[in-house]
């Protein structure tokens, strides 16, 4: 999970370890670390298995990348270690032709989660958002499950409405396209 | 995550190691809480003002301007009947270090997480063993924890440890900052009157009080050369020793009776993993051993005869523990996440040496340190730990080897 301080990475992948938890799954997550700076780049690394995950490490070869921002990939190579056959959720206003992407990915969701944040939020805080976003392009997790950690997280009355809110569109607003193999070459 | 501790019924919570520690505080139900916020224990501290806020812990809370003050303010609690609580990490433990020093011997049963932090300098904000590894011969008893789980079962664990009149010691639980501090995941929240039956009413001052019904003067003048000083002095420094060495002895039984009625069984004094066979073992402390577990798997299945041995408490020492379980292997790995300066490798490392000085034949052995600063320890770094470790079998030992040396940020 990729982003910027003040989008709320860390929170994002604590509330989606709750929702798989919720789902029945075992679930760790680990924020990486570093000075309280708004807008440096930040990761955070989710773990999920059917068994107990003993490992409380940071991931370097991830199935799945869940980007909050439209520039960090700019500062950051995001797609270091991805898996074949992987997957990107993304937050951008682009079409997918402009986006530069390694063979890896197989799968990618794009949501404009910026825009959609600043119509809720009026700042781009775009972490629940893409969550709803990551719901739709993988089915890892569902939306009644987020919804809940939601609901059981600190958020309260307008603010836990307007994620609540943030988290639908974003599953709504999020076009998913599978990159065939040419797709990929080309 | 906002859990709600239940009367009557466990329940499972979704938090990290900061938050589960302040559960377990709550849990405890801590009478005295004093707070200087260091990361990365801050939101350690910040849960715990908003329990009190919230009502869920019905302690008083003293916002102090420092650590040195944080100690001295709970020794005075303590004394005075309270049970206490306080948390903190590498600078904030230097600048505490006068009165941390003085509690073992006031024998103040305090209960202490030291989210443990590298120590300066170069400067860095990241986790590391070095903060409570510096102070590891002050006195305190010394917990690691390998888990979140464990985090919040081993705080509330340390309050019947440290009044246990045979011991009467303060407790430092230890638990990584970084990736324990900020790592979430689901845990078991005990049941508050399960709690409050294995604990009991504190009484923790039936020793020395600040009690205006029974005045008494505490920490007498003692030593020099003459008169009875020397006797007095000697004699208090002994007492620590005993309790120390009574201290196996009652972590080993509170672990069994937590287990009993949690059904959680956390290895007390050490943890063997896979040792049956074994030809070599690795040994590691907090963490860094999920990671070192997920590598010995793959190693058995590669048919190589390792196991892991998990130091869980570091003092006092479990010596007779670890000689038994390393006695039938021919070559260890340590790994350590802080330097003995000294002897230039790990102290853990070091303390296991001394340690094997008991066991019958020769074994071989090899330093490593990893983890520095945040530095991650990973299952590849620990499958490398087994390839150097299990050739020692068959040759000698080197200098002590830098796990993350070559490890740089991704371009």
């Amino acid at each position: 999970m990729h982003g910027r301080g003040g989008q709320g990475a860390v929170l994002a992948a604590t509330i989606l370890a709750s929702a798989l938890v919720e789902e029945g799954m075992c679930a760790v997550a680990v924020p990486s670390f570093g000075f309280e700076r708004r807008g440096a780049p930040v990761a955070a690394f989710v773990r999920t298995d059917s068994k107990e995950i003993r490992q409380m490490t940071n991931i370097y070869r991830p199935d799945c990348i869940l980007c909050l921002d439209p520039t960090v990939g700019h500062t950051v190579n995001i797609f270091e270690g991805v898996r074949a056959g992987g997957t990107l959720v993304q937050t951008t206003n682009k079409p997918l032709a402009d986006l530069l992407l390694p063979p890896a990915i197989a799968t990618v969701g794009l949501c404009d989660a910026v825009t959609i944040a600043l119509a809720i939020f009026r700042r781009p805080i775009t972490n629940t958002i893409m969550l709803g976003a990551l719901a739709k392009t993988t089915g890892l997790v569902s939306l009644a499950a987020l919804r809940a950690a939601l609901e059981a997280s600190e958020f309260r009355d307008a603010g836990l409405a307007q994620n609540l809110t943030a988290l639908q569109r974003g599953f709504d607003e999020t076009v998913v396209q599978h990159l065939d193999k040419a797709d990929r070459a080309a | 995550m906002s859990a709600v501790i239940q009367p009557r019924k466990a329940q499972y919570v979704v938090c990290d190691g900061n938050e589960a520690a302040a559960l377990a505080v709550a849990l405890a139900r801590v009478d005295m809480v004093a707070v200087y916020p260091i990361t990365p224990q801050s939101s350690l501290v910040e849960y715990l003002a908003k329990f009190v806020a919230d009502g869920k812990l019905a302690a008083e809370l003293v916002d102090v301007e420092g650590e040195h003050s944080v100690l001295s303010v709970l020794q005075g609690a303590a004394l005075a009947g309270a049970r206490t609580y306080t948390a903190t990490c590498g600078p904030g433990l230097a600048f505490m270090f006068e009165p941390y020093i003085r509690t073992p011997g006031l024998r103040l049963p305090l209960v202490m997480s030291i989210v443990t932090r590298d120590t300066l300098s170069p400067q860095s904000v990241w986790g590391g063993h070095q903060d409570a590894m510096s102070v590891r011969e002050a006195g305190w008893i010394q917990m690691y924890c390998e888990s979140v789980q464990e985090v919040l079962d081993t705080v509330v664990m340390a309050y019947r440890i440290a009044e246990d009149h045979n011991v009467m010691l303060p407790v430092n639980v230890c638990h990584d900052g970084n990736y324990l501090s900020y790592g979430s995941t689901r845990i078991e929240l005990p049941a508050q009157d399960a709690v409050d039956t294995f604990l009991g009413t504190p009484d923790v001052n039936w020793h020395a009080a600040l009690d205006p019904l029974r005045p008494m003067a505490i920490d007498p003048l003692t030593g020099g050369a003459g008169g009875v000083g020397p006797a007095l002095f000697v004699g208090y420094r002994k007492g620590q020793c005993a309790g120390m060495h009574n201290a196996l002895e009652a972590i080993t039984a509170t672990h069994q009776e937590w287990g009993r009625i949690t059904g959680r069984q956390h290895a007390p004094l050490i943890e063997e993993y896979r040792m049956d066979g074994a030809e070599f073992a690795i040994l590691t402390l907090g963490s860094m051993t999920g990671a070192g577990k997920d590598a010995i798997d793959e190693a058995r299945t590669r048919g190589l005869a390792v196991g892991l041995v998990k130091v869980k408490t570091y003092r006092p020492f479990p010596v007779a523990a670890l000689a038994a379980a390393l006695n039938d292997v021919k070559a260890i790995g340590v790994v350590d996440r802080s330097v003995d300066f000294g002897w230039n490798c790990g102290p853990l490392y070091r303390d296991t040496l001394s340690a094997l000085h008991h066991v019958a034949a020769p074994i071989r052995s090899q330093s490593f340190i990893g983890g520095l600063a945040g530095a991650d320890i990973t299952v590849e770094d620990f499958g490398r730990v087994i390839e150097t470790t299990s050739a020692l079998v068959r040759g000698a030992g080197g200098a002590t080897i830098w796990i993350n040396d070559k490890d740089r940020a991704p371009a």
